[in-house]
């Protein structure tokens, strides 16, 4: 694991308070009722200030965004 | 001839069948016949707005130049990379892409009889439609649209009266390409599912509860309105039951025809009603009800309001922010409805009960242990949420407007 990806799961425990998210960075986030939209974009307004990133609200589909790992493959994109 | 209601009646489905046909034998042979799919599209709309006096039609015309300039205009000005990506600019584009639904939205409040001429069947439908593309337009997930691509997407004709709303960058993604025999098999025969399913949910069960039930359930809820304070009685209950079956089956038939008959184009228009009814809480309800529309207002207002507050630091409270987030959106898709009270009393209700439900949420998340769950508590949440949302449908039907005022 990288320090990308460290940095994500933090902020994933940061905004949602659970302790355990990421142990598996191919949970489904969204299935698994982890991020509503609310912590949806707390954890987008984060990535944009962490990274140096623009996220757009409706560029963000919910498949491409929902675990860990692809987290990390679109701020990799975006960067 | 008069203007033919899609799905409404059984000349509407022998008109569709004809026109599906040889749409179907391309798709089976692996082929789009992109001519003869806007031929059949301006037959369509021929039947369902030049029906009578063709105002509806002449209407639909000059409101579809007017957005194409502007979504038009806009995309001009995204791809020109001199230009800023201005705030006020998209703002401008957005606001001037609603006005023409404004005026109609408007009308019952200013009583104006030449202002509803310009409205037609669809209108708030297709309005969706253009907002989203400057929305994602300006996000850059919309980089090219050609005049033949906008006019396909936007009077697609299975959805144009009613949705679902479906969103460009997906619908080209069907459109652009043409399913395998195999994937196609399994379209048609999931299509010909819907359709049945939503001929028996619209003409069957639809129509026992809103035509035969809905009319004597009313007339004796009205008998009994000075029986009690505000006409409370056991007949205005069944009425709220009657409305919510009605409501549902009516809607919910409607829309399986609307994704069976995108199903036989080769497309997958996303499906509308996901069993609202077993919903366990309210925040569920609107993840299974009226779906794309919910989704919509969630992508496009809700997220959006949370952004900008979150990123202009506006509001630091997360609680507080994400509560004028469920006012705002729930209060403009009250007005949406219409400007009446009812409407607008409804988005209220549901913004409160959006509002109760999260602090039960955060609530229960504190004290997990100290709360049952089994599931007798799944059962209760579900026959709980079940009535609020019939009480909630109760206020929308307009009825206690009937019931109180007239």
């Amino acid at each position: 694991m990288n320090t990308k990806e460290e940095k994500i799961i933090s902020i994933l425990q940061d905004v949602t308070g659970l302790d355990n998210v990421g142990s598996d960075p191919d949970e489904d986030l969204f299935a698994d009722g982890i991020l509503d939209s609310m912590a949806t974009v707390e954890v987008l307004v984060t990535l944009q200030d962490e990274f140096g990133i623009q996220v757009p609200v409706s560029e963000f589909d919910r498949s491409q965004w929902s675990t860990v790992n692809k987290i990390s493959d679109r701020v990799a994109e975006l960067e | 001839m008069h203007n033919i209601t899609p799905y409404s009646s059984p000349e509407y489905f022998v008109y569709l069948a004809v026109l599906l046909l040889p749409i179907m034998i391309g798709l089976w042979f692996g082929k789009r016949f992109k001519w003869y799919e806007s031929i059949a599209t301006l037959i369509i709309l021929v039947i369902t707005f030049f029906g009578d006096k063709s105002l509806q039609g002449i209407s639909l015309i000059f409101y579809i130049l007017f957005e194409m300039l502007i979504v038009f205009s806009y995309l001009k000005y995204r791809r020109n990379e001199n230009n800023k990506n201005s705030f006020w600019i998209f703002t401008s584009a957005v606001i001037l892409a609603i006005i023409p639904l404004a005026f109609v939205k408007l009308d019952p409040l200013l009583k104006n009889a030449t202002i509803s001429l310009f409205g037609f069947l669809g209108i708030s439908y297709l309005t969706f439609k253009s907002v989203e593309m400057i929305m994602e337009i300006r996000d850059g997930a919309i980089k090219e649209v050609k005049v033949g691509d906008f006019l396909r997407f936007i009077l697609f004709f299975p959805t144009i009266s009613s949705g679902p709303i479906d969103r460009f960058p997906r619908f080209q993604k069907d459109v652009l390409k043409i399913p395998s025999r195999e994937k196609y098999m399994e379209m048609l025969k999931s299509g010909t599912n819907k359709l049945m399913l939503g001929l028996v949910y619209k003409f069957i069960i639809g129509y026992f509860f809103g035509t035969l039930l809905l009319p004597k359930v009313s007339i004796l809820a009205l008998s009994y309105r000075d029986q009690a304070p505000l006409g409370i009685s056991w007949a205005l209950v069944a009425y709220m039951y009657v409305y919510s079956m009605y409501l549902f089956f009516d809607f919910a038939g409607y829309s399986l025809f609307a994704v069976a008959i995108s199903n036989f184009m080769g497309v997958n228009t996303p499906m509308n009603f996901k069993r609202p009814f077993q919903s366990v809480n309210i925040k569920d309800f609107w993840n299974r009800w009226h779906i794309t529309l919910s989704f919509w207002f969630r992508d496009f207002i809700y997220m959006r309001l949370m952004f900008f507050m979150m990123k202009k630091k506006l509001i630091k409270n997360r609680v507080t922010m994400a509560n004028i987030g469920y006012f705002a959106l729930f209060i403009i898709m009250g007005v949406w409805h219409g400007e009446t009270w009812f409407y607008i009393v409804y988005g209220l209700f549901h913004a409160t009960a959006m509002i109760t439900n999260d602090a039960w949420l955060r609530f229960k998340k504190k004290h997990r242990k100290q709360i049952p769950s089994n599931k007798f508590t799944k059962a209760f949440a579900i026959v709980l949420t079940f009535n609020v949302v019939c009480f909630s449908f109760l206020i929308f039907s307009g009825f206690l407007n009937t019931l109180w005022f007239q």
